[in-house]
């Protein structure tokens, strides 16, 4: 008898339970809707955390069950922040303009509202028409629609031109960096359509909910995250639980046995790399309201190598080991970063860790590497098995 | 009987190397057949061309009754298609259990939806459980397949092969490294085996082939050198020279 999927998986239960708890936790402690211990900021902060370590479920699934050493995904994530970005720019934009035309003795045509609103939108680059892709831009459905599209649609292109040629290994990870990169430099540019190094901001201004506190719409968005968490990570489970995970890590130990046994290798590398960059992409959607701007530096090169760090630190080839990793060094590095670590002197020299955060990375990431390949989650799998045994 | 591999007039070379050179034979359907030669004759490149894995420059390798051309077929269509192939070194999914080694490799539906929808049934338990006995595994099939000895690598290797169900079984010095007494199971597995489909045995090993007991094919720089029983071809001058003679 074939056992049930939560049997088979005890992980899912435990992290389902973890994360009600920290989410309630959070919501009760909140600013919004609780005694107001956390600050509105930190919500934030754990909001977007939660949506990175959405994204390392999906690296987990593409690096450490599958092998492929994607560089690119951050790139995936960012297009879902923009395609969301773009209503949610519009939208507003839209409410203001017609609110302050009402005032107008004459009632604006449908052309001036829209030329308006092109003019508050594309000034910055100078230019008030709407580019072709906006075409959507006030409809939420498409352009939700579209968070998934185009980002799939980019993977699945890639993937299929990446996997045919059987480019593996340093090469396809070389790529893929090439690929965030073209599209990085791509939206650097002023007439790329989304305003180039300004990015699209503002996105923290939900249309239709105008007289609704921050303080309220964080948790709103604490509460979608950790929803798109939890699912992600049942789905992620489910998938590398069966017959298609036996397939998945094996192509990941041995390409070729598994070609041989007859299965279409390049085809299941198609479908863990497009299906992880639609995860990527959900995550960058939630992500990107809660952070209030998008521009191009978010899909530089580095992104989606730190990407990368966090996995290989929180264990690679464990759903749960990606999440303790990105969790874990994302809000360290918020702490570092943030200048609230304190400074360590030295007499001769001080320690700022503004500076000295990237170095930190740097050398626990090689010493992960080199002496515990497999990260927090393979210490957590030796405890959990010591325990086992007495 | 009919024929079910028939290669004819094929031809590989890496880097100016000919590898193999105008290579030309025949396996019929469930045949029994070994093929010996020294060290570099090609015996593995052959079966890498037989299984897609490399592309000769010319020739043919025509398959089944409905002659299709394998040339133009991917890796996992062959496989499909029901060849399996055996590694010279074992090659299991080490980090994977007996069990799902062989579900992996049981007869089933391929495409990525099918296997994320599969469902184990009661026929699928019983058929692992057949080929687990058969590969003398009953004991370790929940047991991480790189926790096992080289032998038992090596059987377990021919049960995913088994499970596959297929017509023409590739396998390549399946006795290299094992003891007499593992060596005479795995005799036994092949003779099995070859009661249903065809099986082509790579191997050095004299004894080993002798107790095979069936048609020997010596490859010699890519081309067929000599072929028949054992006894006719190990009397082949020809052979002597090139090959028992070291
Ligand atoms: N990919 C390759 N590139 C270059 N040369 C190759 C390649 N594959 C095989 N060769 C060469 O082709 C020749 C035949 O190799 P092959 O592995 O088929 O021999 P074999 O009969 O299996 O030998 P063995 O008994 O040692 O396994 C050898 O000289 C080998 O060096
Ligand atoms: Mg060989």
């Amino acid at each position: 008898m074939q056992r049930s999927f939560i049997a088979r998986n005890p992980s899912v239960l435990i992290f389902l339970g973890i994360l009600a708890v920290f989410t309630l936790g959070a919501t009760i402690l909140s600013e919004g809707f609780g005694i107001g211990l956390i600050s509105t900021s930190m919500i934030k902060t754990l909001g977007k955390t939660l949506c990175l370590c959405l994204i390392a479920i999906a690296m987990d699934l593409v690096w450490g069950y599958c092998g492929i050493l994607s560089l690119g995904h951050f790139a995936f994530f960012g297009l879902g922040g923009y395609m969301i970005g773009m209503w949610l720019m519009y939208a507003r934009t839209e409410n203001i303009i017609l609110t302050s035309l009402a005032q107008a003795p004459i009632p604006p045509t449908d052309d001036e509202i829209r030329s308006a609103i092109g003019n508050q939108i594309f000034g910055v680059v100078g230019g008030s028409d709407f580019p072709l892709i906006w075409a959507f831009a006030d409809s939420l459905t498409i352009q939700l629609v579209l968070v998934v599209l185009v980002p799939g649609l980019l993977a699945l292109v890639f993937g299929w031109l990446a996997f045919r040629s059987r480019v593996t290994g340093v090469y396809l990870s070389i790529l893929t960096q090439a690929m965030t990169l073209a599209l990085s430099l791509y939206l650097f540019q002023n007439d790329s359509g989304l305003r180039g190094n300004n990015g699209l901001s503002g996105l923290q201004n939900i249309p239709g909910a105008k007289g609704v506190p921050q303080s309220i719409i964080s948790i709103w968005f604490l509460w979608a995250s950790a929803i798109a968490l939890a699912l992600g990570y049942i789905l992620a489970a489910w998938m590398m639980s069966g017959k298609f995970g036996s397939v998945i890590r094996g192509i990941r130990d041995d390409e070729a046995r598994v070609r041989f046994l007859g299965y279409s290798v390049e085809t299941y590398k198609l479908v863990i790399f497009t299906v992880t960059a639609i995860i990527a992409a959900i995550a960058g959607a939630l992500y990107y309201p809660q952070a209030g701007i998008i521009n191009p530096a978010e899909i530089a090169p580095i992104a989606s190598i730190y990407l990368a760090v966090w996995v290989a630190i929180g264990g690679r080839g464990r759903i749960y080991g990606a999440v303790i990793g990105a969790a874990l060094v994302s809000l360290l590095s918020t702490w570092f970063t943030g200048g609230q670590a304190p400074s360590i002197p030295l007499g001769f020299y001080t320690i700022h860790w503004v500076d000295w955060w990237q170095v930190l990375l740097g050398v626990t990431f090689v010493l992960v590497t080199l002496f515990a390949p497999q990260g927090i989650g393979g210490a957590i799998d030796r405890l959990v098995r010591k325990g086992t045994q007495l | 009987m009919r024929t079910l591999l028939e290669v004819s007039g094929v031809s590989v070379s890496f880097d100016g190397f000919k590898a193999i050179n105008n290579l030309s034979f025949q396996i019929a359907e469930g045949e029994l057949r070994a093929v010996i030669g020294p060290n570099g004759a090609g015996k593995t490149t052959f079966m890498d061309i037989v299984t897609g894995k490399t592309r000769p420059n010319e020739g043919y390798v025509i398959w089944g009754e409905r002659s299709v051309n394998l040339l133009k077929m991917s890796e996992a269509q062959i496989a499909q298609a029901g060849i399996g192939r055996k590694f010279q070194r074992p090659t299991v999914f080490e980090d994977q259990s007996v069990f799902d080694n062989l579900i992996m490799s049981l007869k089933n539906d391929r495409g990525p939806l099918g296997v994320l929808l599969y469902r184990r049934s009661a026929r699928d338990n019983e058929r692992v459980q057949e080929l687990a006995e058969e590969i003398g595994l009953t004991d370790h099939l929940h047991r991480k397949a790189g926790e096992l000895s080289h032998g038992q690598k090596q059987w377990l290797e021919i049960g995913m092969l088994l499970a596959q169900e297929p017509r023409l079984l590739l396998v390549d010095e399946p006795a290299a490294g094992m003891t007499l007494a593992e060596r005479e199971h795995t005799t036994n597995l092949l003779k099995q085996a070859a009661k249903t489909r065809a099986v082509v045995v790579v191997e050095h090993d004299m004894d080993f082939v002798r107790r095979l007991d069936c048609k020997v094919t010596v490859l010699h720089e890519g081309s067929v050198l000599a072929e028949g029983s054992l006894d006719h071809v190990t009397q082949n001058q020809d052979v002597i020279d090139v090959y028992l003679g070291r």
